[in-house]
């Protein structure tokens, strides 16, 4: 199959929903990646869906309890659960158990290095696993809101009340702090190592300049930002939270500075989730009423993949190479597309 | 709110000052065999002696909103533990919020008005406060905190009486009364209450502020001294009822049988909140406008209100507005002389 947008403004929609292989995972879903080019469900609770090229799904046991976080290199699936524990799990559907907090915390956040060092919290203490499998530990201000290592060099975003600390588990210079005043969760450094974006628990972004720590407020959006996803060439973020795909320029040295963000494929529901495709200028958006669509990023064409009428899109993720999208919602139905 | 209030999981908030007995109620909540599994987020691990692996550790981080409003904080880690309980959803049939024996219940309760995804699955049931009989009043002289955990109560269970006299229980009755007329008031031992007197009360619930609080539409205009004892056996004798006023710590409530005037009302009761919303812990009303067949019923906490038209006024019902604050030094003056400008003359 081809991929051919219509532009916006086309009365009716290209639609590839023929295509989607439906996959029903029977439980509910917080999130799908992939290793390699093998989709995997995470639930709710307990168990991942691993689903084979023949379309057969394995269920793997994961945790004692509700999976609280996960995140993907797309070698392993790492999650952290409401029992305390930090799991790998690799292609072949094999799990190890990396971590686990001594008093049977909750696990709130991963993160995962291109090198293979993990990071994950419980309340206020991060910790890092080196890929030679040293620990270090560190204790922000507040408890953990977020995590994700820097681009380059073994370098981790804590993100708290009031801001950010950026520690280097290998060096003992003291953490910096990146401040604003609220409560942030989710973040991201861009691809180029220059900005650092939060989630916060308002209904808005904030962001820093890392050369200066200039902030960039993103606000307008009617509810929390839940989902973001840097473009192929790591000049864009998408995020959801608005009844559109909001896309923020990175490309200049002021970041989105100034800048109106683009607005695309928007309908009458909320993004919930949003994907980027690996190569090519295409995203793909999940919404509150279960529409799933692709859309070109630089003039907002889209393509049809799932109908709206179902539970809200929990998550979305690409293969790999580009070639499949798969997509899961929040009560277990899920989808497999091969572009 | 698109959700129905009956599908969100019911939270109630267990407060009261170190060693009234939280604890106690707490183990009793999950060793009776009520049929119901309660989630308990706590702040000490380890007090509990139940087995539940629902029982989660809080922190009681409290932050404030961006929004510019001082006293909208909210519990940061409230947030995210409903969050991750809303993954075992029907694993549990409501919640419970054990808080800390210094903690502000505010911020607490505010997490309901404000979050949105919290809103979304959980409701507010009543902020519970075990108070211990013989120290209360001794800790309403030098804890703030006392003093705010009682005035924030919907129910307050009043533990440990077979420690003290009947004078001493008139007493401290009667010192929390000064404070907080309205909420039900449940003298125990070992704080042994019917549990379904402390939960499911839908004390936040709009359609039962009437129903629940039966002393709200007896309350006097002005200074409430209806001690009513809600069906416990009430002894006559135990050298009658001492009215107090407590120095900083109010309430207040209004009354007008005259329909208020909406479009004077509204903007006065949120420029009231807006302004001394620091000093107002909790509000309620039942009102009735000119022109309106509809009951309309409001509540508050701090500077945060939420209201709806309730239903229609019955033909039997006496159409009265009725508003309560509770406060800490509150404007009287302001407060009387504003609300009487609502009553078209």
């Amino acid at each position: 199959m081809t991929m051919s947008f219509e532009s916006q403004d086309t009365a009716s929609i290209v639609s590839v929903t023929d295509h989607v292989v439906p996959i029903a995972i029977g439980a509910p879903v917080m999130a799908v990646h992939f290793l390699g080019e093998t989709p995997v469900f995470i639930g709710n609770e307990e168990t991942a869906t691993v689903v084979q090229p023949d379309a057969t799904a394995n269920k793997v046991d994961l945790h004692a309890g509700a999976m609280l976080c996960t995140v993907s290199d797309g070698k392993r699936v790492i999650t952290g659960g409401d029992d305390g524990k930090v799991v790998a799990l690799n292609a072949k559907g094999e799990t190890t158990t990396i971590g686990r907090d001594a008093k049977h915390r909750w696990i709130d956040s991963v993160a995962v290095h291109p090198d293979g060092a993990i990071a994950w919290s419980a309340g206020k203490t991060a910790h890092v696993l080196s890929a030679k499998g040293e620990m270090k530990t560190f204790d922000a201000p507040s408890t953990v809101g977020g995590l994700a290592f820097a681009p380059k060099g073994l370098r981790l975003a804590i993100a708290h009340y009031n801001g950010v600390t950026l520690w280097f588990p290998n060096m003992a210079a003291a953490p910096e702090r990146l401040e604003w005043q609220g409560s942030h969760l989710g973040v991201t450094f861009s691809p180029d190592n220059k900005f650092l974006v939060t989630t916060m628990h308002e209904t808005a972004l904030h962001g820093w300049r890392l050369a200066d720590h200039r902030h960039m407020r993103m606000t307008g959006y009617p509810s929390r930002v839940r989902s973001m996803a840097w473009n192929a060439g790591g000049k864009h973020l998408a995020t959801s939270g608005a009844d559109t795909v909001i896309i923020w320029p990175f490309a200049s040295k002021d970041g989105p500075m100034g800048k109106e963000p683009a607005m695309l494929a928007p309908l009458k529901a909320r993004v919930s989730a949003v994907a980027c495709h690996p190569r090519q200028d295409i995203l793909a958006a999940g919404y509150t009423d279960g529409t799933v669509l692709m859309v070109r990023m630089h003039d907002g064409a889209e393509i049809l993949v799932r109908r709206n009428g179902g539970a809200q899109v929990a998550s979305l993720a690409w293969s790999a190479s580009g070639r499949l999208l798969a997509f899961a919602a929040h009560d277990g139905e899920a989808g497999l597309l091969t572009v | 709110m698109s959700e129905p209030t009956h599908s969100k999981i019911p939270v109630t908030v267990l407060t009261g000052y170190l060693g009234a007995g939280k604890t106690t109620l707490l183990n009793r909540i999950l060793s009776e065999n009520h049929g119901k599994k309660y989630a308990v987020i706590v702040n000490e691990f380890g007090e509990i002696g139940i087995d539940n692996d629902l029982i989660i550790g809080a922190d009681e981080e409290v932050f404030e909103m961006n929004n510019g409003c001082v006293c909208c904080t909210v519990r940061g880690d409230l947030v995210r533990i409903l969050d991750g309980l809303m993954k075992r959803k029907g694993k549990f049939d409501a919640i419970i919020v054990e808080t800390t024996g210094l903690a502000d219940p505010a911020p607490v309760a505010q997490t309901f008005f404000v979050d949105e995804d919290v809103q979304a699955n959980a409701r507010l049931d009543a902020v519970v406060t075990v108070a211990d009989a013989k120290w209360l009043a001794d800790r309403l002289k030098d804890a703030p905190e006392a003093k705010n955990q009682i005035a924030f109560a919907d129910v307050i269970v009043l533990n440990k009486i077979d420690l003290v006299s009947k004078a001493e229980l008139a007493e401290v009755e009667a010192r929390i009364r000064a404070i907080n007329p309205y909420a039900k008031l449940h003298r125990t031992e070992r704080c042994a209450v019917a549990l379904s007197d402390v939960l499911e009360r839908g004390a936040f619930d709009l359609d039962r502020i009437l129903e629940i609080e039966p002393e709200f539409l007896h309350a006097d205009d002005g200074h409430d001294h209806d001690h009513a004892h809600h069906g416990h056996d009430h002894d006559h004798s135990h050298g009658g009822l001492k009215h107090y006023h407590d120095e900083d710590m109010q309430s207040l409530s209004l009354r007008s049988d005259v329909p208020l005037d909406p479009t004077v009302f509204m903007p006065w009761l949120q420029d009231l909140v807006a302004k001394e919303g620091q000093k107002i812990l909790r509000s309620k009303g039942i009102l009735s406008f000119r022109d309106d067949d509809d009951r309309y019923v409001f509540q508050g906490v701090h500077m945060m209100l939420e209201g709806d038209h309730q239903r229609k006024w019955k033909d039997d019902e006496k159409r009265e507005s009725r508003l309560v604050f509770i406060g800490r030094d509150l404007p009287e003056d302001l407060i009387r002389g504003g609300f009487a400008r609502c009553i078209p003359q």
